[in-house]
């Protein structure tokens, strides 16, 4: 058991609620829908923590932040002290404040959770970095040039953590991005309402400024490989981040109909392109009033509430599960539920129907119940027979899921990769090439941004090392 | 920022661009295409390559205006700058020499995306018979270059204004017929759907392999969002990177198509607004 350092106070059992648009107006806009602590309910909600000698909150962060000693500054109004204390392990605690699933990490651990609500950790996090954001960002000190060349395939969470502790450590970072824009999934996936893209924008600024040269527009596979960047482009080491972006589809009849989207073109219309500005951004999108998204985790959630926004009249998750499963982030299923967003569990469709012109008329499904545990400890679904109905639907976001995308594994030598095409990477994040380290969704399979965040890190550390020994 | 460095009109709505972007010129591959976007509102749209100069590190594009984006890029001249161009993307022509005639098609403004493929495959060893055809003579455009890049060259035009009337597929069958189906080992076909479609119809009936460009319509191109699927021999196929380019007689064309009109009401709202924006008719490029 983990004591308290001082002797007891008095606890508030609750956490400090975090400050929100309406649930019925932000529904209707793209703006953030969680508006954040004010600096009053920062320095009550860090008063809460006990400040736990054995820190037991650290061991649930995949990157170790300082959770005691970061909020002990906060409850004495040392905002400043604050930041640098997170920033030591965590290079985007903007972004983490917002989008890490705290109740799985942090929270999960903390002692004030055993009895009551625990420490808001990431809302404090947030908090900190906002307040940074607002009253300048301090550059960091960077080390004199070593004149080692490191290349970055991919610009999310892992590839800007690998890039900005590789710039520190004075090697020259060269980022690679397929886009136009550096970020990853939080640019093109990870809707505005829930992490704005100036934030991420802001922290891609502060990479440029410690010397990181981001080259947009370049897809490595097809401009050129990793090989070539090594053996002609004279990069000391790569560091492979492409995430996963290839959607999965549920292979029923009816899924190339029109009105039937990915949950990464849903979303990447919307978000990257700005089709919620259409006619002002160009690119458009088009959906009917009844949305069926499929799928229960936090990409779901995004594109049901973001159907909403786009002025959907009913937008539904359909879930093979029930809601004890939900793969989602707990608050984003909160927040949708309140929006407004229906939830059918337990349900699987089986065909898409359409109309003679190809556009979605409604979807087959098949009621389900759950049976025994498999092999991930979860309930397995199963089939009830004869419960086939027809949803009345008239657009489908299929979001069940995405794999890594081949164009740099297929065209790099003697990369090591799994069954399902996911690059092989030790504990250090080196791969089975020389030179060569991965992280992210590209190793993991779809997982977090603060797990992204932390391989970036790892391979930070590990590039170091092998450009020292070289 | 991508540097246009020449331009040309061809006819009031089909216009080549030579812009700078050494490194797709460096890596390019005929056969593949680059995604471009003009200003920071812009839509993402796929051209193909119609030309590439490795050493002046340019790629020339040829278009035709049939929406706000092509509109827009129409009235770009030399020296205004394209905010992103990103390539080469997509999978190159597949190449060899092959046993008897090849014979290549460019209908409209597919003329330009057939002209590097046609020059590989003359260089390669090939006797290349290329067809061009447009609805009228004043849309016809490199003539010269397509002479340049094939063995032999026939022309013709839907309204006979330009060389002879009619459709490519009627000098294709002349030729098929001529040849024998068994000495044509590949056509390949670049142009207005409709116009692959028949090439397709007709050469399926002769058992003449049909290689076709689909342009479905996309936002990334690099297989992440899957907008531009199609259906091939019955499979699920990404356009952007298993493509362009399929066996014409294994494509579903009803559904590409089909998932091709899914925005139309859209893009005309979109050229509406764009046109209404300064009320000269000007189109309001920004
Ligand atoms: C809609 C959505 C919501 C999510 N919500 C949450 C959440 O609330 N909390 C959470 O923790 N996680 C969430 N995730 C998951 C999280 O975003 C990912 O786990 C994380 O972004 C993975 O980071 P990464 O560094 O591996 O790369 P990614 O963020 O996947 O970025 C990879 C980048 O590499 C680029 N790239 C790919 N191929 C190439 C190439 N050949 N050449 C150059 N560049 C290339 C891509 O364009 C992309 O920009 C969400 C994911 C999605 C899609
Ligand atoms: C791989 C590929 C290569 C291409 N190469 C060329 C090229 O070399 N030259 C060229 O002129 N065009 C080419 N296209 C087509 C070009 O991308 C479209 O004309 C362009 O996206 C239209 O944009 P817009 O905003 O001007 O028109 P929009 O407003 O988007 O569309 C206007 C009209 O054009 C139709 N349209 C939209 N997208 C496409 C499309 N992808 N293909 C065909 N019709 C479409 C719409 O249905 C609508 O009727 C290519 C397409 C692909 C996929
Ligand atoms: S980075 Fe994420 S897990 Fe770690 S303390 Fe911050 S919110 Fe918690
Ligand atoms: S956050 Fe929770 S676990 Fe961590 S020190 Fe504070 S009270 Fe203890
Ligand atoms: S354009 Fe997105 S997958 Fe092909």
């Amino acid at each position: 058991m983990t004591e308290a350092k001082k002797p007891k106070k008095e606890i508030k059992p609750v956490k400090n609620p975090m400050p929100a648009q309406d649930a019925l107006v932000r529904a209707k806009n793209f703006s953030e829908v969680a508006t954040g602590y004010t600096q009053e309910t920062v320095i009550d909600e860090a008063k809460r923590c006990l400040q736990c000698r054995k820190e037991p909150c650290r061991q649930g962060c995949p990157v170790e932040v300082d959770i005691p000693a970061f909020i002990g500054l906060v409850a004495e109004g040392d905002f400043t002290g604050a930041i640098s204390k997170i920033k030591e392990k965590n290079a985007l605690p903007a972004v983490c404040g917002r989008v890490c699933p705290q109740e799985a990490q942090c929270e999960k651990y903390c002692t004030l959770g055993k009895k009551h609500d625990p420490v808001g950790i990431g809302r404090i996090e947030r908090f900190c970095a906002d307040w940074e954001l607002a009253t300048g960002v301090k550059v960091p000190e960077v080390a004199p040039p070593t004149g080692k060349r490191v290349a970055i395939v991919g610009s999310g969470p892992g590839g800007l953590t690998c890039a900005a502790d590789l710039a520190k450590l004075g090697h020259k970072v060269v980022m690679f991005e397929a886009l136009h824009v550096a970020g990853g999934v939080l640019m093109y996936g990870i809707p505005e309402f829930r992490l704005p893209k100036a934030v991420v924008q802001a922290e891609v600024e502060n990479l440029r400024k410690i010397g990181v040269e981001i080259e947009v527009n370049s897809v490595v596979g097809k401009f050129t490989t990793v090989d070539a960047l090594m053996e002609e482009q004279g990069f000391d080491a790569v560091y492979i981040g492409t995430g996963a972006g290839l959607p999965y589809f549920m292979n029923i009849p009816g899924e190339n109909a029109c009105g039937v989207y990915s949950a990464n073109e849903f979303l990447t219309r919307t978000n990257l392109m700005k089709a919620y500005q259409f006619p002002d951004c160009d690119t458009p999108i088009k959906l009917g009033k009844k949305v069926a998204v499929l799928g229960g985790g936090n990409v779901a959630m995004d594109s049901a509430r973001t159907a909403l926004r786009l002025g959907a009249e009913e937008s539904y998750i359909v879930y093979r599960r029930s809601h004890e499963e939900l793969p989602a982030r707990k608050e984003e299923a909160e927040h949708a539920e309140e929006e407004g967003v229906k939830f059918a569990f337990l349900t699987s469709p089986t065909e898409i129907v359409q109309n003679e012109d190809g556009w979605v008329t409604g979807m087959k499904c098949l009621k389900y119940e759950l049976g025994e545990p498999d092999a991930s400890g979860r309930r397995r679904p199963v089939a009830i027979e004869g419960s086939e109905f027809l949803m009345d639907i008239d657009t489908v976001v299929v979001a069940i899921g995405q794999g890594p995308n081949p164009l740099v594994p297929r065209t790099t030598k003697g990369l090591e990769l799994t069954k399902r095409g996911n690059i092989v990477a030790d504990e250090k994040a080196a791969t089975s090439k020389p030179g060569v380290y991965a992280g992210g969704d590209v190793v993991t399979g779809a997982a977090t941004v603060i797990l992204a965040m932390g391989a970036g890190r790892t391979a930070a550390n590990s590039i170091h090392e092998y450009l020292s020994s070289k | 920022m991508y540097k246009i460095l020449e331009k040309q009109v061809f006819s009031p709505i089909i216009k080549e661009l030579v812009v700078e972007a050494p490194k797709v010129a460096k890596s390019c591959k005929s056969g593949q295409f680059i995604i471009l976007r003009i200003h920071e509102e812009g839509e993402r749209i796929p051209l193909t390559i119609a030309d590439y100069d490795r050493e002046k590190g340019t790629i020339t594009i040829v278009f035709q205006e049939v929406g706000k984006t092509t509109t827009q890029l129409g009235q770009m001249e030399v020296g205004d700058y394209i905010k992103d161009f990103v390539g080469p993307l997509g999978e190159p022509s597949h190449i060899e020499k092959f046993d008897g005639t090849v014979v290549v098609v460019g209908g409209g403004v597919g003329i330009a995306p057939v002209h590097p493929i046609a020059r590989d495959l003359k260089e390669a060893g090939n006797n290349v018979i290329g067809i061009i055809g447009s609805r009228s003579g004043d849309l016809l455009f490199w003539e010269d270059k397509m002479r340049d890049a094939c063995s032999e060259l026939q022309v013709t035009t839907d309204d006979g204004s330009y060389v002879r009337k009619g459709f490519v597929t009627d000098v294709l069958k002349e030729i098929i017929e001529a040849k024998g189906k068994e000495n044509i080992p590949l056509v390949l076909a670049i142009g207005p759907q409709p116009m692959m479609r028949a090439v397709c119809n007709l050469t399926k009936e002769y058992g003449v392999k049909t290689v076709v460009s689909l342009n479905a319509t996309m936002v990334d191109g690099t297989g992440m969002c899957g907008c531009c699927r199609v259906s091939i021999a019955g499979a699920t196929k990404f356009v952007c990177v298993d493509g362009p380019e399929f066996d014409g007689h294994d494509v579903d064309w009803f559904e590409l198509s089909r998932r091709g009109g899914i925005f139309r009401d859209k893009e005309q709202k979109a050229m509406e607004h764009h046109v209404c924006k300064c009320g000269s008719g000007c189109g309001g490029a920004k």
